[in-house]
């Protein structure tokens, strides 16, 4: 439950309670006070009449007295019954609608009253019984039973109005209190919102979200805090990246500082190369080695940089519509490999990528699985819709499933005892980039590593069919 | 066995690929700088310019401007940093092709070849000159005017003229382009044909905007007219 609805819950609660306690008691004494006063002023309306009537003008007295008691006792609105055993007189109510236990209490000498329903109107019945005086200072029961009758009418109406106003004024409070609740809410959510919100813009990398800080609570003290811990991460962050941005440029500028000697050198290999057989002994061999490390070096100095270009994301696509068959049968031929493997690479499946990036990306896994797989290499092309895939087959022993998630890593080498390959360490890694940078809409090129069952390694690369661009270049 | 231009600033590099063109049997003169080769250019008469692009003081695309301005000598640029930017502007400043350092003379010697070359294996044609719309191109004196009047092609722009207008309203491809055109192997660098069009509509288009001669056939590559 949101903190905002246990909120307003909580205030709706705490309304409701106090409300109907104030509002309970307070209907509750006020509904009793107009009762009270009603009975009282019925009861000594009673006596005071009584008094008025009397004496008798016979003890015992006759019919015809009753009558006239009766008739002197009741008015407009009420009714009166009088007994004296077992003759009555009744005006405006019937005598049997007298209750058993309020005639009871009266014969015991007292004044009672009684409140019943007759029909739909609430009634007070007040009675008593008539005492005589004996002249000497007390009085005994004279037998004579007199009841009046007083309808409630007007008192049900204000109790009535009372209910209402009370069950108003409760809704109201309900409804001011959840209004507080909800103003309450606010005050504490917003900056609990404006919180979370940084949180979410820092977690997604955002490191400049900061929260506007109000206030000297608890919750302001929060927000200062995370505003702190968010300008040390970004400080840290960015460190880390000019760091890393560094150490990039760095390998960028060895890359290309080491370009301009290897040119100048690999502009005269060949010389070395044509001489060498001429020179004698030792001095021949130095040559050949210092021109075929030469190439060694500049292939590994040229996939340097193309390392850096992917890294500094400057690597772009230069995409032509070519048929993908021939580009790969260029590949194997410029490279002397067709004789080495088996191709299967059907005609007429036509694409729109870098033919370059293709080329290096098969001449690299190719290379590969000449180098560390076993014959026959198996170079398979085929396409749906949506992407074109080249599976790359070797029939060796597969690859180790503890290497398989690296072997794309830049200078990984599967066995650590081989000494330096033929390739520079990056051929793999390179190729990966080159895969990942062909990306039409979310579907981006991949290229992926896998054992087969029968044993032997298969590279796939498969690029989207139709890579973003139009037909006109530039 | 050409007279060759070399501007480079690196000593080093300038002396191998001095030694190793020499070797080829080119004659070689070579700048450390853009401004001196400029001023030396009407008395070396080179057949190819091979420019660095990273030149203290004039800049290798300014010389390219230059030399682009002066007249339709073949250039071939010499970039350290085969970033994209650098060699689409080499191409745009007018260069005829392009080779990454470190160069390995073989393909270097290659590339001087191809821009030298005076045209594409022409088949046998009855009479060398052929009228398409305003354009004449004579296919044996290697002559293009419109409306009679001369138009000055760079060599590079001439073979690929010649080339699409070989097969009028026939898509050709831009790695069949680059093949034929440029002798590039199968994968060269598709820009340089882009570059070349550009050039090529400059010159003999009406509005460079709107080709007619030289056309695009998006997804498949250029084709000549129809006109």
């Amino acid at each position: 439950m949101g903190l905002r609805t246990r909120l307003l819950l909580a205030f709706a609660a705490l309304a409701v309670v106090t409300t109907t306690i104030t509002a309970g008691v307070l209907y509750w004494r006020a509904r009793s006070a107009v009762l009270q006063a009603t009975q009282d002023a019925a009861a000594t309306a009673l006596t005071d009449r009584v008094k008025t009537l009397l004496p008798l003008s016979s003890v015992p007295p006759r019919r015809a007295d009753l009558e006239e008691l009766v008739e002197g006792l009741s008015d407009r609105g009420s009714g009166a019954v009088v007994l004296f055993r077992g003759q009555q007189a009744s005006s405006g109510m019937h005598p049997q609608s007298l209750p058993a236990e309020l005639r009871s209490a009266v014969r015991s000498g007292r004044v009672v009253w009684q409140r019943v329903m007759w029909g739909d109107t609430p009634t007070l019945l007040v009675g008593t019984e008539l005492r005589i005086g004996t002249g000497m200072g007390d009085s005994v029961p004279s037998g004579l039973e007199v009841y009046l009758a007083r309808d409630l009418l007007a008192e049900r109406d204000s109790i009535e109005e009372l209910t209402w106003w009370a069950g108003a004024v409760g809704a109201g409070s309900l409804g001011l209190a959840a209004a507080l609740a909800w103003v309450a809410a606010r005050g504490v959510l917003r900056p609990v919102r404006e919180l979370r919100h940084a949180a979410r813009r820092l977690g997604e990398g955002d490191l400049s979200a900061r929260v506007t800080v109000r206030g000297a609570d608890e919750l302001a003290e929060v927000g200062r805090t995370f505003n702190a811990t968010a300008q040390v991460l970004e400080h840290q962050v960015n460190e880390l990246r000019r760091m890393e941005a560094d150490a990039r440029r760095f390998v960028a500028d060895v890359s290309h500082e080491l370009r301009t000697p290897l040119a100048a050198m690999t502009a005269v290999t060949d010389v070395l190369d044509e001489e060498a057989g001429d020179l004698p002994g030792d001095a021949g061999r130095a040559a050949r080695l210092v021109s075929s490390e030469t190439a060694n070096l500049t292939r590994l100095v040229n996939d340097l940089i193309e390392v850096t270009r992917f890294d500094s994301g400057s690597a772009a696509l230069a995409l032509d519509d070519v048929d993908v068959a021939a580009i790969i049968r260029a590949c194997l031929r410029s490279r002397g490999w067709l004789d080495q493997v088996e191709a299967d690479l059907p005609e007429g499946i036509t694409a729109r990528l870098d033919p370059r990036r293709l080329d290096v990306i098969v001449a690299n896994l190719v290379g590969n699985a000449l180098r560390h797989g076993e014959p026959p290499v198996t170079v398979r092309l085929t396409a749906d819709e949506a992407w074109v895939m080249v599976d790359v087959e070797d029939s060796g022993p597969g690859m180790d499933d503890a290497v398989l998630p690296h072997v794309f890593d830049r200078f990984f080498k599967a066995d650590t005892a081989r000494s330096r390959s033929q390739g520079s360490g990056l051929g793999l890694a390179i190729a990966w980039e080159n895969a990942r940078l062909h990306r039409k809409g979310d579907r981006v090129g991949t290229l992926t590593a896998a054992n087969r069952p029968g044993g032997g390694a298969v590279f796939t690369l498969a690029l989207p069919r139709y890579g973003e661009g139009t037909g006109e270049k530039r | 066995m050409s007279r060759v231009l070399l501007i480079e600033d690196d000593e080093a590099v300038r002396d191998g690929l001095t030694l190793a063109l020499e070797r080829q049997g080119h004659s070689v003169d070579a700048f450390d700088n853009g401004e001196q080769a400029l001023a030396r250019l009407g008395a070396v008469q080179p057949e190819v310019v091979v420019l660095d692009l990273m030149l203290p003081g004039m800049d290798g695309f300014e010389v390219c401007r230059r030399i682009r301005a002066d007249g339709n000598l073949p250039i071939i640029m010499l970039t350290a940093r085969n970033d994209d930017m650098d060699v689409v502007a080499g191409l745009e400043a007018g260069a005829d092709d392009y080779v990454v350092k470190p160069v390995q003379p073989r393909v270097l010697e290659a590339r001087i070849r191809a821009v030298l070359r005076r045209a594409v294996s022409e088949p046998k044609q009855p009479q060398g000159v052929e009228v398409h719309g305003a354009l004449t191109i004579d296919r044996v004196g290697l002559e293009v005017s419109k409306n009679g009047t001369p138009i000055a092609l760079a060599p590079t722009e001439l073979r690929l003229l010649l080339e699409l207008s070989r097969v009028p309203r026939r898509v050709l491809s831009r790695q069949q382009l680059l093949e034929s055109v440029w002798q590039h192997d199968y994968l060269g660098d598709s820009r340089l044909v882009d570059a070349c069009v550009q050039r090529l509509r400059a010159k003999i288009e009406d509005d460079p905007a709107k080709p007619v001669y030289v056309q695009t056939v998006r997804g498949f590559g250029y084709r000549f007219g129809p006109v």
